[in-house]
């Protein structure tokens, strides 16, 4: 059985002064039956990547391998075996829902029933709606029963829940979670930590054109040797020092988020007492303390050394 | 899902084409009410079926009263009096052709006309009032005449105008039809989108010309039907004839669109390439007026604009009567320009 997608040595430079290098070598295969994420800040390399493997960009080295098949000499079949949703697909205004993935339908051999995905959806009731009409979260359904409607074995969705609202999120995660229970393979890209570890069986930390690390969610939190994080924050004009709290029992890694200290914990009830005893004798004014599970930001951090929001060089495309 | 033939993509393509026209309230007026617009009110303000009153001053004087008595039998004479003052005044202005004073008295008596040479106007005026009074003066003409009235169809403004208009609407409505509306789809990334898809990319194209063609044709009819209920306007040649050239132009202006829109990201680039492949046309290729008036060096360049024979073998068509051969080697310019946009816009066209 060959792999859904497998990319070997996959680069993309922009020709330019420096050239760019949103895609600096990616090595990756995702198994077919899974959800694949692939996490990271933008400017990442996220969206060029998969649009290499859409077949919508062409990478400067490498190549990109999808259900076996080269993009090369089998352009065709593999797009009749793939389902699309742009980072913002805008789809013709003016065409009803329905209209639109009957369209889209007649583009593939074989595929769904329209109004079979408008259910798989939710989208019965708008079916006749013009796609001008829907709020953010229907458009963005519409866009994924396109990528449906062809009946792929493989789907890309690129940052599909972005700007939507929680019910609009969990509506979509809903849609991926039956399409993967269907027996397709999802590739999705996203910079919500929480959507990763809820859909992805396994997911790669894209950073500045690299991967930093592939795993399951649970075992790259796992990887990081503290699966809690211990969070504080002072108050007064005295600032603890940067590694405060390094070395102290059961603490892993330190770090510092805006105005806040945040270890890396193994045992929070060795840590948490160490760190209160430390604070009191450094003459510190505690304002804040809590405790949270790790997450894949933890995991993110620890691998790129800096916050997913902090961005690197801007969004390259 | 049945396979039938409604469900080939490339009707699929071709319906939601269609669709998307008919929804935009905007792109339907510009297409159909626009040229028909400019058809009647051209139309009414060139209009030269009845033959307009020559309006007259004649300058007091002590033979003024018996003049407009004579003048005033004929009903061709709208006849106005006035001080010298007021008869000049009237001339500049134009509400007068002609002014009119008699120099003398008796035998000796002398028509003076006062008129502006420039205005062929003034001149047929001084010649109808001159014959008016001579005639009822007693003048005999030596040889005898007749006349027979000829209601030449085809040889008025408005005959000339409606070949120009018709090749009018086919230029803006191709060029803003299939460039505007791609430029458009690039940049919503629409087009992205369906290269994401199996779809075959001469479906999209050929259902883009296809869409061009179905909303053409009503309009041509629509403009052919009015100027003849309107102003009698009448075809001397086929209408089958002015059907190939409107078909074959609009899928001319069509891909000329379509070569427009290949590349451009954003709308104020295509609008931009659009003006400047329509504005030579506009003024060169005869719409409005013959183009023949324009300097002979300049000739061969308009000859070779796209819409020069599209209006000229419409000319030739309606209101000469012309055949099939007279006009093959119009429809093979408008071949020619229609083959080579097509194939280099096929090359040089973006997706993304």
């Amino acid at each position: 059985m060959t792999y859904a997608i497998e990319c070997r040595q996959l680069t993309r430079t922009w020709p330019g002064n420096p050239p760019v290098e949103a895609v600096k070598g990616i090595d990756l295969q995702v198994e077919r039956g899974i959800c694949f994420g692939v996490l990271g800040p933008n400017g990442a390399g996220k969206t060029t990547t998969i649009e290499i493997c859409e077949g919508l960009q062409s990478a400067t080295s490498g190549e990109a391998l999808i259900l076996g098949m080269s993009w090369k000499t089998q352009a065709d079949q593999i797009r009749q075996q793939i389902g699309i949703s742009l980072q913002e697909t805008r789809l013709s205004e003016k065409l009803t829902v329905l209209e639109t993935l009957t369209l889209f339908r007649s583009f593939f051999q074989q595929g769904l029933d329209p109004l079979a995905v408008i259910d798989r959806v939710s989208l019965r009731e708008k079916m006749h709606s013009r796609i001008r009409t829907l709020s953010g979260g229907q458009k963005q359904r519409v866009a994924v029963a396109t990528a449906l409607v062809g009946n792929p074995q493989l789907l890309f969705l690129d940052e599909p829940t972005t700007g939507l609202d929680p019910q609009s999120r969990r509506d979509l995660w809903r849609v991926i979670t039956d399409f993967r229970e269907g027996g397709g393979t999802v590739l999705l890209t996203t910079h919500y930590m929480d959507e990763a570890e809820r859909l992805c069986d396994r997911v790669a930390i894209f950073d500045r054109g690299r991967i930093l690390a592939i795993d399951s969610p649970q075992n790259l939190i796992r990887g990081l040797g503290a699966e809690h994080v211990v969070a504080f924050a002072v108050s007064g004009g005295q600032q603890p020092a940067e590694d405060f709290g390094a070395g102290l029992p059961g603490v892993i890694a330190v770090r510092r988020e805006s105005d806040q200290r945040c270890l890396s914990v193994r045992e929070p009830h060795v840590a948490i007492p160490a760190l209160l005893e430390l604070i009191n004798r450094s003459g510190l004014q505690l304002s804040s303390l809590t405790t949270r599970q790790a997450t894949l930001e933890d995991v993110f951090v620890h691998f790129a050394g800096h916050g997913l929001n902090e961005g690197t060089e801007g969004n390259v495309r | 899902m049945s396979s039938g033939a409604a469900n080939h993509p490339l009707v699929q393509l071709f319906i939601a084409r269609f669709r998307e026209f008919i929804r935009t309230p905007e792109a339907v007026f510009w297409s159909y009410v626009f040229p028909l617009v400019m058809m009647i009110s051209l139309g009414l303000a060139f209009r030269s079926d009845s033959v307009e009153p020559v309006a007259v001053c004649v300058q007091e004087g002590p033979q003024a009263d018996e003049l407009i008595q004579t003048l005033q039998a004929s009903p061709r004479f709208v006849v106005l009096r006035g001080s010298p003052e007021e008869c000049r005044q009237m001339l500049r202005s134009g509400k007068a052709e002609l002014v009119l004073t008699v120099e003398g008295s008796g035998t000796e008596a002398v028509y003076h006309y006062q008129l502006d040479q420039t205005r062929p106007g003034s001149v047929s005026a001084r010649d109808a009032v001159n014959d008016a009074l001579q005639i009822a003066a007693g003048r005999k003409d030596p040889v005898g005449t007749k006349q027979t009235a000829v209601t030449e169809a085809g040889s008025r403004y408005i005959d000339f105008l409606v070949p120009g208009l018709i090749g009018m609407g086919l230029m803006g409505g191709g060029v803003w039809g299939v460039g505007y509306a791609i430029v458009d789809m690039r940049i919503r990334q629409v087009l992205k989108r369906l290269l994401g898809t199996p779809m075959k990319k001469h479906h999209f194209v050929a259902a883009m010309m296809a869409s061009r063609m179905v909303f053409m044709i009503p309009e041509m009819i629509v403009i052919l039907i009015l100027s003849r209920l309107m102003f009698s306007v009448v075809s001397h040649g086929g209408y089958l004839l002015i059907g190939v050239i409107v078909l074959l132009g609009a899928f001319q202006f069509a891909s000329i669109g379509l070569i427009i829109a290949s590349r451009a990201k954003t709308l104020e680039a295509v609008a931009g390439l659009m003006n400047l492949t329509m504005v030579p046309m506009w003024i060169g290729s005869g719409i409005f007026f013959s183009a023949d008036r324009f300097p002979d060096l300049v000739q061969p360049v308009i000859r070779l604009l796209p819409l020069t024979p599209v209006i000229s073998s419409l000319r030739q068509v309606m209101q000469e009567g012309a055949g099939l051969i007279t006009i093959l080697p119009d429809l093979g310019l408008m071949l020619a320009w229609l083959v080579i946009t097509f194939v280099v816009a096929l090359r040089i066209f973006r997706w993304d």
